[in-house]
């Protein structure tokens, strides 16, 4: 198990290192000069230089690259807005904010949308699965799967507001959606968040519900599972001890690569509901070409994503004997 | 032979004394194409303490008929006619909560395949406690216990330490023991093998059937063996039933269908086993023509499109007349008693060798 973590862990470094290459040549193909945006009205050839000079844009891209590392993992006192300590991302052009700062600033927004969202739609999801799993064929059966397939083909930029004129501006039924930390009012940060959470676990749900139903209908078609049934064994007891088990692999699958994108930040629901967590910080970055921020943005989601891989492949061994790690 | 052994394996009018009997037997099921007709009239005892085996080609009819005894077909496609009694106690009409008593307790099952028939992801020595937890409702560690004794009965060295094991570290041999164990730890009264030594490698599959006669001799349970095999039922059964399209066409003592078939299939069936001491050279002589389909099956006996000897019966009787299958023993063939006769031992006989 050790080994296993440390050599996907060694592997997850790799990737981000390749990625974060990947990010400075791709951010330096584009045509738009970050200097001209800070430059303003009063530009001139004189003024400009300065600022890239200022940003450091002026040296060679590998140079520039090689500080980017350095600044990464040794932290730097070079910057003129002050000192940056390691995890050092630079600070944001546009803002001048401290990237590592305004990452952290931004996280609990889009863990708290992740987790409240992902707590809901496997709960409807695989509520809504298993169900029509049981009861297969019935009324039942075909009103969920027809629902989930509905409710599935939605999108968010167009239930958000719906829900916001229907539940929020016409009854007064939820209040308006805005983060609010936890810690100083656990209630106002849930009446917060409720609505975006419905609104992203709807869209996700429908997934859960296909995924679940399909391969709970599969795994009880299984011999082992017809064996539990020959040896006394309840309806009930086979289904939620050998048929789920079986069908745990592909939802937990599933689930580990939504929650690590989830986690690199929602950006249609954050937008729609006016959250400021990462996936808001991302489009902002590309949009003001801030370097500093889209790097550690970049950076940040994927570690998410490549963490969550780890988690999902490291469960796999606990669900099913067979798989052995390492 | 004494009178007991004539009359087991052959109903008599209300199955007194059987531990299971099956009366005129019906199952079909609902397909898109039409109505299969997987079981089809079909009437059959076990007595306790014998094994009864059943033979036949895929789509026979065999596991069908023993999956119903134990409730196991899909409700929802699946329509089914007739009596299956146990101990005199009706199963068609059953509720699913007694059945569920039945299941693994009464009436036990072991399956083909050992490596699918157990599940993955969970240790043996549990999956074999749970239907003794279940029916004797005893406590995780007794039955435990007791499923580390059954794993030493049925042969496994070292059960205490091999019951944590997953099925997927035993042997094949070793699961279809584990298989065993599973389903007499709650000592059963009736034990179904279905087709239970074909995913195994001979020398083990003769290992498990000394094993399944041992534990029959200690446990007293009687035995439907389903199998495809003519070695294994000749070592294994009492009386033997051969199926034929969802009916029985013939049915007698281990003895008798083996020594003196009465059916024209019995005899394609005995004539298609290959032999160590032919000729190496000698071809296989596979029976003509392929099993009906049972959605439209044949009118008439459904043997007649591949029976060499319809036209010895005379007129169209074969075609358009069901020969029916009496008691005792009996084959369901419009071919004269003295014609069978005849045949086999001048016909079929010689060329068995």
């Amino acid at each position: 198990m050790l080994r296993f973590l440390v050599r996907r862990s060694l592997g997850a470094v790799v990737i981000l290192f390749l990625l974060s290459i990947v990010t400075f040549l791709l951010f330096f193909g584009m045509p738009r000069d970050p200097a001209l945006l800070i430059c303003g009205k009063t530009c001139n050839p004189q003024s400009l230089a300065n600022i890239h000079h200022v940003l450091g844009l002026d040296k060679s891209i590998p140079e520039q690259y090689a500080i980017f590392l350095h600044n990464l993992f040794l932290g730097s006192n070079g910057f003129a807005q002050g000192p940056c300590p390691a995890p050092c991302f630079g600070y944001s052009y546009h803002t001048n904010d401290q990237v590592w700062a305004t990452l952290m600033d931004r996280l609990p927004t889009t863990v708290s949308l992740t987790l409240g969202g992902a707590f809901f739609f496997l709960l409807i999801g695989l509520g809504t699965g298993l169900m029509a799993a049981w009861k297969r064929g019935t009324l039942i059966d075909k009103s969920a799967t027809a629902g989930s397939m509905v409710l599935g083909s939605m999108q968010i930029y167009f239930l958000g507001p719906l829900a916001l004129a229907v539940l929020v501006y016409q009854t007064h039924w939820f209040s308006k959606p805005a983060y609010n930390e936890f810690t100083a009012n656990p209630i106002t940060w849930f009446t917060g968040l409720i609505i975006p959470w419905l609104v992203l676990s709807t869209i996700f749900a429908a997934q859960y519900t296909r995924m679940a139903r399909s391969s709970m209908i599969e795994q009880l078609q299984e011999e082992h599972v017809r064996t539990a049934r020959a040896k006394g064994m309840s309806r009930r007891y086979v289904f939620f001890r050998y048929a789920w088990r079986g069908s745990l692999i592909p939802i937990v699958t599933i689930f580990g690569i939504d929650l690590g994108s989830l986690l690199g930040g929602a950006i249609i629901t954050e937008y729609t509901f006016g959250l400021p967590g990462l996936g808001q910080l991302a489009v902002q970055s590309v949009f003001f070409s801030d370097l500093p921020l889209l790097l550690g943005v970049m950076l940040f989601s994927a570690a998410m994503i490549l963490l969550f891989n780890i988690i999902v492949d490291a469960a796999y061994a606990f669900i099913d004997p067979r798989v052995r790690l390492s | 032979m004494t009178t007991q052994t004539k009359e087991a394996g052959a109903p008599s009018p209300a199955g007194e004394g059987s531990l299971l009997s099956v009366r005129d037997l019906h199952v079909s099921f609902k397909t898109e194409d039409g109505i299969v007709r997987a079981v089809d009239g079909l009437s059959f005892d076990v007595q306790r303490g014998r094994t009864l085996g059943i033979v036949g080609e895929s789509g026979s009819g065999k596991s069908v008929t023993n999956l119903t005894v134990l409730g196991l077909h899909n409700p929802m496609f699946t329509t089914i006619e007739g009596e299956i009694l146990l101990d005199g106690k009706e199963l068609t009409t059953a509720r699913e909560a007694e059945l569920e008593k039945l299941r693994g307790n009464k009436v036990a099952m072991i399956f083909q395949d050992p490596l699918t028939a157990l599940s993955p992801y969970y240790t043996v020595g549990r999956q074999i406690a749970e239907p003794y937890m279940k029916h004797n409702g005893a406590s995780k560690r007794v039955a435990w216990d007791r499923a580390v004794e059954m794993l030493g009965k049925v042969g496994i060295p070292n059960p205490k330490e091999r019951a944590k094991d997953y099925p997927h570290q035993f042997s094949g041999g070793m699961r279809q023991r584990a298989m065993i164990a599973m389903a007499l730890i709650c000592d059963p009264d009736l034990l179904i093998a279905d087709e239970p030594t074909t995913a195994l490698d001979v020398t083990v599959q003769a290992q498990i059937l000394d094993l399944l006669k041992d534990l029959q001799q200690e446990f007293g349970s009687g035995i439907v063996f389903i199998t495809h095999d003519l070695g294994v039922i000749a070592d294994m059964a009492d009386d033997i039933m051969v199926m034929y399209a969802g009916r029985a066409v013939e049915r007698g003592t281990t003895d008798e269908v083996l020594r003196s078939p009465q059916h024209p299939y019995t005899w394609g069936l005995l004539n298609s086993m290959p032999r160590l001491d032919s000729d190496l050279g000698a071809p296989l002589a596979p029976i003509p023509g392929a099993p009906p389909s049972l959605l439209n099956p044949p009118s008439g006996c459904p043997f007649h499109p591949r029976c060499t000897f319809r036209d010895r019966v005379g007129g169209s009787r074969c075609v358009t007349e069901r020969p029916l299958l009496a008691p005792d023993r009996a084959s369901a063939c419009h071919l004269t008693a003295d014609q069978k006769r005849t045949i086999f031992v001048e016909e079929i006989k010689p060329r068995l060798g």
